[in-house]
């Protein structure tokens, strides 16, 4: 929209008259108003043509006084600064996000309430956070975005309300929430009220935890208090180099523990997507880390009262793919890459995984199987043997709670040789932690296929998935073995004291007894032997049967998982 | 007649079931019994592999995948080693019509007479082209269409008397009950592809490692020779002989490298009455020796390399050798090396003039002045010409083959023919070959190597006794199988050839030998499993163009190991065209096709090889590599044309997918516009407007130009190759989706590799605020060039280096590699073990 200059002065003229409006409430006239006219102004010598044949009415021009100051932000030289470190603005973030044009906008002329500090003269309309609905491919999403440019995206008590109604809205509607967290942290000017703001914010997350699903980007500084509404979420995103997580930061941490460290390595990226396993994954950029946002969404169901999208998958059901057949190696401590065997069997051979810097003995993630959502958990033997030790644990405990709530089907890749031992390990609480994935599987009600492909020994074995947690269709490559423990650790206890030759007849004996998945087949914890190549096949087939599964745990307020 | 029953109810089950499902057509083929009451295995199961073959066609009429293995019952055991499989990467290959299983009929029924045999492996050859046994009588086989099939064979032909002849070899005496092939990998599977064809079964030896290999499993029977190492297994004389002695192998096949030329190896056989399938030890051994052969070859009257043996005294003296060997001359430094002390002299006055030069040079550089005089060839090529011959005292001489590409000695990619030689050169070449081997006594398949200059003249190099790893090319246009022939002579057959027959070029063969090698760090060996890989297909006969042939030598498959102890070959990729430009349009088409992935290979240097305007004018020397990458190969470019519709094809996948997806906001038809980057460089504006999804076609406007793009393949997710063709034009090309990117695509386009971001244009405006990628910055890094041992460090913590220095050794593939420090530095960590195994850019040294 172009102004003449004729036109821009009769809108000056109209808008004098808003002013006062704005005087008589009190409220300081939004700076960026001006600076949006001065611009207008500059631009205005030397263009005379007259696009607008009559003039608005006032009531209109003041309508679009007020938007254009919501729509400048922070203003130009903080948008400026926000561009200059690699970041986005708030809008811009949400138009990446969205499907062109489908932003719905709520609350963007909400102001806040603080009088403290001379805060009542400086208002943003939106108050440093844009929130609304829009479409991720033609599919409903809630999200709110905050404005670093805006009183450094702080945490005001209206701009809490603002992600409440979000939250509110969300759930009413069963729809997914997504949050860009770009925000200094609590608004100090507001002390208590921000406070309040947080609790309210994580009393939704809460709420809303399992019923709708959430996301959380971390696109800038996210710390003290307003770490934990990510944290609630169901998954917590990073941009690398941007953006930072921690409850105190290194300054708070020099003075009380002493310790000098950077903002990157306290809680960058790398940090919480390798160390922390707070963040479940991370991008270059915030364009990248948005355009893989999308990709994840479409996996995802609506909400609880939802199956998971389906799309027109190409890739057909019965593929065969005899290189499955060579992936386990004939030597079995020899490790193979268990991502070759999703790769082949997954359509289309794609996975978005979860968390795949951290704990890279399990690996997690959504992929498809004809075009329906599944949630892979995989053992990975190329990392410490693919066993299960503490983050393992939680990380897959973590990911089977999740699709077991957004009623995705489960596929288990299991060669598991077992938990991890080591007093690091049994200190660090690997009896709770193992119980959350044992747990989890345990409680989940949504189709459960699991496949052995090596290994599966003692507890392990039962916590992967097994027939014995109301797993649904349990397989087994020809390679597997589904014993206690390997067959030198089992005979050295049971043929303790004897000497060597009986030990190795007796391991001899003991693998060829039971390295095998017959005997389980035999007992019926295993439904079939089937052969590498087939794999996806086989569990395409027992998906679509299980498609209609009905399975409910008895009532209970709510279960009391191992935390 | 067994044969005619059985084609008559091949093609009523077609009939019976070309309209209902693809998958019922499979299934009654594979469930049919083909033995025929004459229990001559060899043609039942061609024709078994054959007609299951046609048999699945149809199922991907309906665009589904499908493989024959799915029926797990039934199945002839040929077809599941064979994979006889209608993956779609296969289907091609065989010029039958995917659409529908009437034009597989029609092919059954001969009406398709274009399609004839050809002596070639794994391809179907254009008409003309001759099946190729012996002589005259392949002419009468015209009518039939012959599938070979990529590992193994067969036959299907019309209802003729001439079929009843028709079978390969069948009407001979058989050659040998069993043989033994003491070698592994692709030529391994080679060889027990014609044995399987000839009706003779076959043992084949591995290592411990190799016990999954293909040529293991193709095999008859197997036996294990040793441990990994070379020397242990596969030329473990002892162990092969017991191997021969416990399977009853009446003959052993040598294949090339290993033991093929090993003469006390062929005595051992001699001795214990097993027959080598090649020469005799004698041949061998006069061959092997370089100067003896040399001798040999002057006494046989076959042109060498002029020279003079001794030292030069002065330079009036080096004037009277040099008039002698003729201009030009090359004077040598006798303990020369890199090109210090070598001068060349086009006339007596500059022989005057460069002697003392040189001699001097020779002095200062290596304190020896003794010079040497050759003569210079100029713009050499290294050109071979292949020899059968048997023991009846007939030897022929079949068509040259160019192989002047390429690298350290190693061949790269080799023709035949060759663009240089005129068939009075061929015929005098050949008749000096023949001379040769008449001279030795040659009998088998030998190769005679010449080098011919720019005048063609040519001179001895050597003879290689054995089979050469390029015969494919030699195969793919003589129509001869040159194992099959080998197998003649070593059983005692007389060849049933012409000299006229043995030299019959049909059409242009061209390999490339594809080598899990990376060519951007100068070739060094890579290894690792081949976790994706799928084999290139010959373009479809259409838009008048004449069916081509593509032919895979290869003894791997998706899934197969390539490991550091033998040769990183993964296949030679051979095509065959009605003319040069055929092949070499199949050749880039077949390599732009070809997927391999888990490993690094040098697939994309082909491709640079194969488009380069001197290479596709036939202007090549044996220095062609050296000259046209002095700086080692690091990637191609592509020119506008090709990035424009790189850019476009890229847009329609993308707007395919969004269409994939069936919640997609975008209605088919729309018009929507992109902005696509390429390498993170300039920005492109399209316009992708889908004509039909289904179909597969867009338009697209990019930067102002309309490209109409039709994506091919049936499956916009196919996650690695895409098969696209522009403007209606019938020519398709095909690219590979290399890696999801975020927000696009990388994807490696006729040979170089581009990552392409497709965003909508409000996104691509914001990308401008993203920072650019970091870079980490290893020129303080001594990195592992690739995977293998640590065998030393010659540096301590804190160290000095001067450029050049020593720094560590790693040894890959039994080499031994020098690394040495690129710049001044001191030595800040040693960060690896010594004697540990490195990955490949694992860090070594970091400097301060």
């Amino acid at each position: 929209m172009r102004y003449s200059a004729k036109q821009c002065n009769l809108e000056r003229v109209l808008l004098a008259a808003a002013v006062p409006l704005y005087a008589a409430s009190q409220r300081p006239f939004p700076l960026p108003l001006w600076r949006a006219f001065s611009t207008a102004d500059a631009a205005a010598s030397n263009d005379v043509t007259v696009e607008r044949s009559l003039p608005e009415r006032p009531a209109i021009v003041q309508m679009r006084a007020v938007k254009e100051s919501a729509m400048a932000m922070g203003g130009p030289a903080r948008i400026q600064k926000q561009h200059k470190s690699g970041k986005l603005t708030a809008r811009e973030r949400v138009q990446a996000l969205l499907d062109e044009n489908s932003f719905l906008e709520m609350g963007q002329l909400v102001q806040h309430r603080c009088r403290d500090f001379e805060m009542d003269k400086k208002q943003y309309p939106g108050d440093g956070v844009v929130t609304g609905s829009g479409l991720i491919n033609g599919r409903p999403v809630f999200v709110f975005s905050q404005d670093f440019t805006v009183f450094g995206g702080s945490l005001s008590e209206t701009h809490a309300l603002k992600i409440c109604k979000v939250l509110d809205k969300a759930m009413q509607v069963g729809a997914p929430v997504i949050g860009l967290n770009d925000s200094g942290g609590a608004r100090i000017q507001e002390g208590v009220m921000s406070l309040a703001g947080y609790a309210d914010v994580f009393q939704r997350n809460v709420l809303a935890s399992g019923v709708v699903p959430q996301l959380s980007m971390i696109m800038g500084p996210c710390a003290g208090g307003a770490v934990y509404s990510p944290a609630l979420t169901d998954f917590t995103f990073m941009v690398r180099g941007t953006s930072h997580m921690f409850v105190t930061g290194p300054d708070v941490v020099r003075s009380v523990t002493g310790e000098t460290v950077t903002q990157e390595e306290l809680g960058g990226a790398d940090s919480h997507t390798t160390k922390s396993g707070v963040a479940h994954g991370a991008w270059n950029n915030e364009l990248d880390a948005l355009a893989a946002l999308r990709q994840l969404f479409d996996y995802l169901p609506l909400s609880n009262r939802e199956k998971a999208p389906q799309l027109l998958s190409l890739d057909p059901a019965n593929r065969v793919t005899p290189s499955l057949d060579l992936v386990v190696p004939r030597d079995t401590n020899v490790a193979y890459d268990m991502h070759e065997v999703l790769e082949k069997v997954l359509d289309n051979g794609e996975l978005f995984e979860i968390m795949s810097d951290y704990a890279k003995n399990i690996i997690v993630g959504f992929a498809r199987m004809e075009g329906h959502t599944v949630g892979v958990v995989a053992n990975q033997p190329m990392v410490q043997a693919g066993c299960l030790d503490i983050d393992a644990s939680v990380k897959g405990a973590r990911f089977v709670r999740f699709c077991d709530a957004f009623n995705i089907p489960l596929v288990t890749f299991v060669d598991v040789p077992g938990f991890l031992p080591g007093t690091g390990q049994e200190h660090g609480g690997i009896i709770r932690h193992g119980a959350k994935l044992l747990y989890a599987y345990a409680e989940a009600t949504v189709p459960k296929v699991t496949v052995i492909t090596r290994k599966a020994y003692g507890g392990a074995y039962d916590v992967m998935s097994s027939k014995h947690l109301r797993g649904d269709a349990n397989f087994a490559w020809p390679t597997a073995e589904i014993a206690v423990m390997g067959a030198k650790g089992a005979v050295e206890i049971l043929f303790r004291g004897k000497p060597a030759s009986v030990i190795a007849e007796e391991t001899r004996r003991y693998e060829e007894r039971f390295a095998n998945p017959y005997v389980a087949a035999g007992y019926g914890f295993v439904d079939d032997v089937i052969l590498p190549r087939d794999t996806r096949a086989r569990i395409c087939k027992e998906l679509r049967v299980l498609q209609t599964k009905a399975l409910e745990n008895p009532y209970k307020k709510h279960s009391n998982c191992p935390l | 007649m067994a044969r005619l029953l059985k084609e008559g109810l091949l093609l009523r089950k077609l009939n019976s079931t070309a309209r209902g499902s693809a998958r019922k057509a499979a299934r009654a083929l594979a469930s049919t019994s083909w033995h025929s009451p004459n229990g001559s295995r060899d043609v039942n199961d061609n024709n078994l592999a054959g007609c299951a073959h046609i048999g699945t066609e149809p199922a991907l009429s309906n665009g589904s995948q499908f493989d024959l293995n799915w029926q797990q019952s039934a199945q002839p055991p040929d077809c599941q080693e064979s994979g006889v499989s209608t993956k779609s990467g296969r289907r091609k290959t065989f010029g039958l019509s995917n659409k529908s299983a009437f034009r597989a009929r029609r092919q059954l029924e001969g009406r398709f007479a274009d399609f004839r045999p050809c002596g070639a492996l794994g391809v179907i050859a254009p008409a003309g082209t001759l099946f190729g046994t012996e002589g005259g009588a392949t002419q009468d086989r015209d009518k039939f269409t012959q599938f070979y099939l990529g590992r193994g064979y067969a036959t299907a032909g019309q209802p003729n008397a001439a079929a009843a002849e028709a079978r390969p070899a069948s009407s001979d005496k058989k050659l040998f009950n069993k043989i033994l092939i003491a070698n592994r990998g692709e030529i391994a599977c080679r060889v027990i592809k014609s044995c399987r064809r000839l009706g003779i079964k076959t043992v084949a030896v591995h290592s411990e490692p190799d016990a999954d290999a293909l040529h293991v499993r193709m095999a008859d029977e197997a036996v294990c020779v040793g441990p990994a190492a070379s020397t242990k297994s596969y030329l473990n004389i002892d162990a092969i002989l017991a191997a021969c002695k416990s399977t009853g192998a009446e003959a052993v096949h040598p294949g090339y490298g290993f033991l093929s030329e090993n003469s006390a190896f062929v005595e051992r056989l001699e001795q214990e009455g097993i027959k080598f399938v090649g020469p005799t030890s004698s041949a061998i051994a006069a061959m092997g020796d370089k100067i003896e052969s040399k001798e040999l070859a002057k006494r046989a009257r076959v042109n060498t390399i002029p020279g003079f043996p001794d030292v030069i005294r002065d330079a009036a003296h080096a004037a009277e050798v040099a008039k002698a060997v003729g201009y030009p001359v090359m004077m040598k430094a006798s303990a020369g090396g890199g090109g210090k002390g070598m001068r060349i002299a086009w006339s007596e006055k500059e022989v005057m003039e460069q002697y003392n030069v040189c001699h001097d040079e020779a002095v200062s550089s290596f304190g020896d002045g003794r010079i040497f005089i050759e003569k210079f060839i100029e713009q050499p090529r290294h050109i071979e010409i292949q020899l059968i011959a048997d023991s009846f005292g007939n030897t022929f001489y079949l068509p040259e083959r160019e192989c002047s590409i390429q690298r350290r000695n190693q061949k790269v990619i080799e023709e035949a023919p060759s663009t240089f030689i005129t068939p009075e050169t061929r015929k005098a070449m050949g008749e000096q070959a023949v001379q040769l081997a008449k001279a030795v006594g040659y009998q088998s398949a030998g190769t005679v190597e010449f080098l011919v200059d720019k005048h063609r003249n040519f001179y001895f190099l050597e003879m290689n006794t054995r089979l050469q790893v390029e015969h494919p090319v030699t195969e793919l246009i003589t129509g001869l199988d040159l194992v099959e022939l080998m197998l003649k002579v070593a059983a005692g057959q007389k060849l049933n050839l012409t000299q006229e027959r043995a030299c019959r070029i049909q059409g242009w063969a061209l390999e490339s030998r594809v080598y899990a090698e990376d060519p951007r760090r100068g070739f060094l060996p890579s290894n690792g499993r081949l976790r994706t890989y799928s084999e290139p297909r010959a373009r479809p006969a259409e838009g008048g163009r004449e069916q081509e042939t593509v032919r895979l030598d290869t003894g791997v498959e998706e899934g197969s190991e390539i490991s550091i102890y033998y040769d990183p070959l993964i296949c030679k990729l051979s095509t065959h065209g009605p003319t040069r430009e055929a092949a070499l349009e199949s050749m880039e088409h077949a390599l732009d096709s070809y997927v391999v992935r888990g490993l690094t290979h040098n697939i994309p240097f082909l491709r640079s090889v194969i488009s380069d305007p001197d290479f596709r004018s036939g202007n090549i020397t044996t220095k062609f590599i050296q000259e046209h990458y002095p700086q080692g190969w690091q990637g191609d470019y592509l020119t506008d044309a090709q990035e424009a519709r790189m850019l476009a094809s890229a847009a329609a996948l993308h707007v395919a997918k969004l269409h994939q997806q069936s919640f997609s906001i975008f209605p088919s038809g729309d018009p929507i516009k992109l902005t696509l980057t390429v390498d993170a460089g300039q920005q492109h504006e399209v316009v992708v407007s889908p004509v039909s999804d289904v179909t597969g076609e867009y338009d697209v406007k990019l930067d102002g130009s309309k490209i109409a793009v039709q994506l091919l393949t049936p499956n916009p997710g196919q996650p690695h190759l895409v098969d696209v063709d522009f403007d209606g034009k019938k020519q398709p090309m095909s690219f590979q989706i290399i890696k999801k990117l975020p927000r696009g695509f990388s994807i490696l386009f006729a040979g170089s590799q581009h990552d392409v971001l497709i965003e909508r244009p409000d996104q691509a405006a914001m990308a401008k605020h993203m920072p650019p990628p970091r870079v980490v910055d290893y020129s303080k890094f001594l990195r592992s060039p690739m995977p293998g041992a640590l065998i030393s460090v010659a540096v301590k913590e804190g160290q000095n280096v001067s450029p050049g220095a020593e720094l560590a050794v790693v040894e890959a593939m039994k080499m031994r590699n020098v690394l040495r420090a690129e710049q001044e530095g001191v030595v800040k960590a040693v960060s690896a073990k010594v004697g540990s195994v490195l990955a490949a850019d694992q860090v070594i040294i970091e400097f301060e």
